[in-house]
């Protein structure tokens, strides 16, 4: 049986606090993974007692996202380059953002119905249990069919990669493409976090953060070329979402960098990915701060 | 340092400081922005809950009223960590809720009567499966804890249903049930009969006394309903416009409220207006009579000298309207207020 022990006086009890504070951010972070795989564990549970509920809404998910990818081959009908880039070269970037948005998508797309939770008011409810509260929102309504996206994504990934034979392989680039692919997914997780955090002050925010998520993923389809100089500078240096693909690509693919970039961009993605993520952690902070301060 | 035991009960009761829950001079602020114009907004600050004191001992039940706006959820916010006060100091079992929201939530219930802390699309069983994992409740211990609620909260053949298909009455005793499986030491209700029919409310309350009696589980709960507050609560408070307006026994409300109680009479024929002492017809409608008499007094008595005079056929007493009483009782602290200023 467990003992709780209580402190005697209240100056035991803020030194005890202070004590517990110190050491928190590495276990609030255990106890974040935790408390998501539980939940995450429970929907998964849930859905897989209907499996064949499972596999049509996951063929699902994977015939819509498949649809997309056939518009491009329909205009490569028509053309034969698109921005000066070949159709395996788009199917390269499309892969790529596909992917990583799809496995950010997987893990924590839920988090735009925050606006909802905070207009409702089961925010609260979250609020008292014993699990960080984005952890919670994060694994909320888990759903498995999102890996139709990824499936279709890593389809299109895989065409790229045999079609692009005349590529000249080496080590680096082999090493790049986990490397982009799990960046690419750290950006986009960023995204959602720093998106559902602005929902603490816009309740109706869901589509401008879908605006920046799916928006984002459909533009990174696309190769830079196509697009104005202003909108290429605010997707890299604003919302960098162009060190998904679009700088590692240019590396892999051997194509000048937009907007003149130097070629160590193309494996900034990692730092990128772990300073978007520190930047929506502490939006999100401040928007639970705020939410807690002023309840609505 | 004192070690006590997850079973609480009486034992610790006595020996426990007084201040379990500890409250203050705690405010709430909010900024309320109104728009005015196309652009233009007004700012205006609202105090929902404006310097309010008070402490409640371990094993304490405690019925927090007031109306609607008056500040009661603030409160209960405050004192489960979902709401930072603006000022004021608060300690829930020696922890400042709002700086140690998650250590706190391992020894605290709540139950929201408006909404479920329940997982809405998975069966009721699923919700507490994971509050086992996420509270880390020792197995024996979890399981003791279920079996005792399904079987009190009648819930066994609503564990296999989605929580959205349960009726409010289950739904609320299900959210009771899950507020209860870690063990905690104070269980906040916040409405907790609110929408309900007859037999959920008896059922509800009944549940509440036991565990209050058995377990020692301090219980706070906010309500509409003065039935709720009669049945479960030694200690009454009542708040209105964010302040403290009342602290004692229940009985004690209707006096400080100058309240009254309605005795409904229903006599053999139509009579002139009843004329007895200690009471007054405020209404007369064909033979029914309704007469007030103070809050504080017997019924029993003005009764007897009805119907020593009166052709008596059936008759029932109406419990003052809790709005009533506050809006009396604020209305008196004001007068006492402006008498004490001039």
């Amino acid at each position: 049986m467990a003992e709780i022990t209580e402190p005697a006086s209240s100056a035991s009890a803020s030194a005890a606090s202070s004590e517990a504070a110190a050491p928190a951010s590495g276990s609030r972070l255990a106890e974040g993974l935790r408390a998501y795989r539980l939940i995450a564990g429970m929907w998964l549970r849930s859905t897989m007692a209907y499996r064949a509920s499972f596999i049509m809404t996951t063929f699902g998910n994977f015939a819509v996202t498949a649809l997309d990818f056939v518009a491009i081959l329909l205009m490569f009908s028509r053309v034969d380059a698109l921005g000066g880039y070949t159709l395996p070269e788009i199917a390269f970037l499309y892969g790529l953002s596909s992917t990583s948005f799809g496995l950010a998508d997987l893990a924590i797309g839920s988090m735009d119905r925050l606006g909802r939770r905070v207009r409702d008011g089961t925010l609260d409810t979250l609020l008292v249990r014993p699990a960080p509260v984005l952890a919670q929102v994060a694994a909320d309504r888990f759903a498995l069919r999102r890996l139709g996206r990824v499936t279709q994504g890593m389809l299109v990934l895989g065409y790229a990669l045999l079609a692009l034979d005349h590529l000249h392989w080496t080590a680096l680039k082999v090493l790049l493409m986990p490397v982009m692919l799990l960046s690419g997914c750290g950006i986009f997780c960023a995204v959602f976090v720093a998106g559902a955090a602005f929902q603490f002050v816009a309740q109706d925010a869901s589509e401008v953060q879908n605006a920046f998520t799916y928006g984002g993923a459909t533009l990174l389809q696309y190769p830079p070329t196509v697009f104005g100089r202003e909108l290429v500078r605010g997707v890299t240096f604003v919302l960098p979402l162009a060190f998904v693909n679009w700088l590692p690509a240019s590396y892999v693919l051997g194509r000048p960098f937009p907007l003149g970039l130097p070629g160590w961009t193309a494996f900034a993605s990692p730092l990128v990915a772990v300073g978007c993520c520190a930047l929506a952690g502490l939006a999100w902070r401040v928007g639970l701060r705020s939410y807690r301060s002023t309840g609505s | 340092m004192v070690v006590m035991g997850v079973d609480g009960g009486f034992a610790d009761a006595d020996s426990a400081d007084p201040g379990f829950i500890e409250l203050d001079r705690v405010e709430k602020v909010f900024d309320v922005r109104k728009r005015t114009g196309f652009l233009k907004r007004e700012r205006r600050q609202v105090r929902a809950v404006d310097a309010i004191s008070f402490s409640v001992a371990r094993g304490e039940m405690v019925g927090y009223i007031g109306p609607n706006g008056a500040g009661k959820s603030t409160t209960i916010k405050m004192l489960t960590g979902i709401l930072t006060p603006s000022g004021g100091r608060l300690r829930v079992a020696g922890i400042d809720p709002s700086r140690e929201r998650t250590r706190l939530a391992q020894r605290i219930g709540v139950v929201f009567g408006q909404r479920t802390t329940l997982w809405w699309d998975l069966p009721l069983i699923d919700s507490y499966r994971l509050m086992h994992r996420m509270y880390r409740i020792p197995d024996a211990r979890y399981r003791e804890n279920l079996d005792r609620c399904v079987e009190l909260l009648e819930l066994a053949d609503l564990l296999d249903v989605p929580v959205r298909q349960l009726s409010l009455g289950q739904r609320m005793r299900g959210d009771i049930a899950a507020a209860l499986l870690h063990d905690p030491e104070v269980l906040y209700l916040d409405e907790p009969t609110i929408g309900l029919d007859v037999i959920s409310k008896a059922r509800v309350r009944g549940f509440l006394r036991d565990l209050n009696a058995e377990r020692g589980t301090t219980v706070l709960l906010t309500t509409h309903d003065l039935q709720d507050i009669e049945q479960l609560c030694s200690r009454v408070m009542v708040i209105d416009h964010g302040r403290l307006m009342y602290d004692g026994p229940l009985a004690g409300l209707h006096e400080a409220g100058g309240g009254e109680r309605t005795l409904v009479v229903d006599l053999e024929r139509e009579l002139p207006p009843i004329e007895v002492p200690g009471a007054r017809v405020v209404r007369v409608e064909g033979p029914r009579q309704w007469l007030a008499f103070p809050a504080a007094e017997s019924a029993a008595p003005l009764v007897a000298r009805i119907a020593d005079g009166y052709p008596l056929v059936d008759l029932s007493v109406r419990e003052p309207d809790i709005e009533a009483v506050i809006a009396k009782m604020y209305a008196g602290s004001a007068a006492g207020a402006e008498r004490a200023a001039s």
